[in-house]
C-alpha cells in the first residue's frame, strides 16, 4: 500500500484542524483542533517509521518513540490549557476567545 | 483490479476519521464535537495497528480517549456550555478560515502528489513492539524521557497553581 495514501490522510486531518482554528470562537474547540493536527502529525510520523522499517532500518522505531514524546507533550499541554481556559471562565463567564484578546483586565 | 484487505480495512478507517474529524468543527454542541473527537482517535489507533505500531496504539486510547478527552469531557460540562450560548463568527470571517484552510490542503496536496515514497510492504514488522521500542527507549532516549518526566511535574504544578482560586 503506498506511503502516499497516509500522506494524504494526514494532510487532510491537518488542515481540518486548521480549518476549525480559523472557524470556531470556543477556546475548548479550538484547544481540541489543536489535538487533531498534533495526531494527524504523529500518523504520518508512524507511517514513515513503517515505510524505513520496510527498508530495513533497525533505527525506524526512532520514530514511534518521537510519537510517544508528542502524546507526552501533549497530555501536558492539555492540562495547562484547560487549566487556563477554566480560570478565563471563572473571570469572564466566558469561552469566546474574542475575550482573550485583551489580556489585561 | 482487485483490493487488498488492508487497503478496505484502511479506506473505512480513513472515511470514518475524516467525517468525525469534520464533526468536531461543524457541530454546534462542544459534547458532540468531544465525541466526534474520540471516534476520530479511535480510528487512528486502528491506523496504528495497521501500521504494526501496537504500543503506540494502545498508549494513544490510553492516554487520549482514556486521559485528555475525560478532562475536555469534565471541562465542558463543568463550564455547562450549550450551543445557544456559544458566539459565532461573523460569517465573511468563517469563509476566509474555511477557504485559507483548504488553500493550505490543495497545496500541500499539490506539492507532496508526486512525492516519491516506496509502498509498504503488506508483511509485519516488529518494530512496534513495546520490547523494541523500550530498548530504543531507555539505551538511546533516557536524557529526553527524563527531561519529559520533568516536564511533567512542571505542568501538574502549573495545572494547580493556575486553577487554585485565589482567595
Amino acid at each position: 500500500m503506498p506511503v502516499q495514501y497516509y500522506i494524504f490522510l494526514s494532510i487532510a486531518l491537518f488542515c481540518i484542524g486548521v480549518m476549525g482554528v480559523l472557524m470556531r470562537r470556543n477556546a475548548i474547540i479550538i484547544f481540541m483542533c489543536v489535538e487533531l493536527m498534533l495526531n494527524a502529525v504523529n500518523l504520518l510520523m508512524v507511517a514513515f517509521s513503517k515505510m524505513w522499517a520496510d527498508a530495513g532500518r533497525v533505527d525506524a522505531g526512532s520514530a514511534q518513540i518521537f510519537v510517544f514524546f508528542i502524546m507526552v507533550v501533549a497530555a501536558a499541554e492539555v492540562a495547562v490549557g484547560l487549566a487556563i481556559i477554566v480560570m478565563v471562565y471563572r473571570n469572564s463567564h466566558s469561552v469566546d476567545i474574542n475575550i482573550m484578546n485583551r489580556l489585561k483586565n | 483490479m482487485g483490493m487488498s484487505l488492508q487497503q478496505i480495512i484502511f479506506g473505512v478507517l480513513s472515511v470514518i476519521s475524516l467525517v468525525s474529524a469534520l464533526g468536531v468543527v461543524l457541530s454546534k454542541n462542544p459534547v458532540t464535537s468531544v465525541l466526534c473527537l474520540i471516534v476520530t482517535f479511535f480510528t487512528i489507533a486502528g491506523h496504528y495497528i495497521m501500521l504494526n505500531a501496537q504500543f503506540l496504539a494502545v498508549v494513544h486510547i490510553i492516554v487520549y480517549a482514556g486521559a485528555i478527552m475525560v478532562l475536555f469531557l469534565f471541562v465542558i460540562m463543568l463550564m455547562n456550555l450549550n450551543a445557544e450560548i456559544e458566539p459565532q463568527k461573523r460569517s465573511w470571517l468563517k469563509y476566509a478560515g474555511a477557504i485559507s484552510g483548504g488553500a493550505l490542503l490543495v497545496v500541500l496536496l499539490a506539492a507532496l502528489r508526486e512525492a516519491s515514497v516506496p509502498s509498504l510492504k503488506p508483511e509485519s514488522t516488529d518494530i512496534g513492539l513495546i520490547a523494541n521500542l523500550g530498548k530504543t527507549l531507555f539505551s538511546q532516549y533516557v536524557v529526553p524521557f527524563e527531561v519529559s518526566s520533568i516536564l511533567f511535574l512542571s505542568a501538574m504544578v502549573g495545572a494547580v497553581v493556575i486553577g487554585k482560586k485565589e482567595d
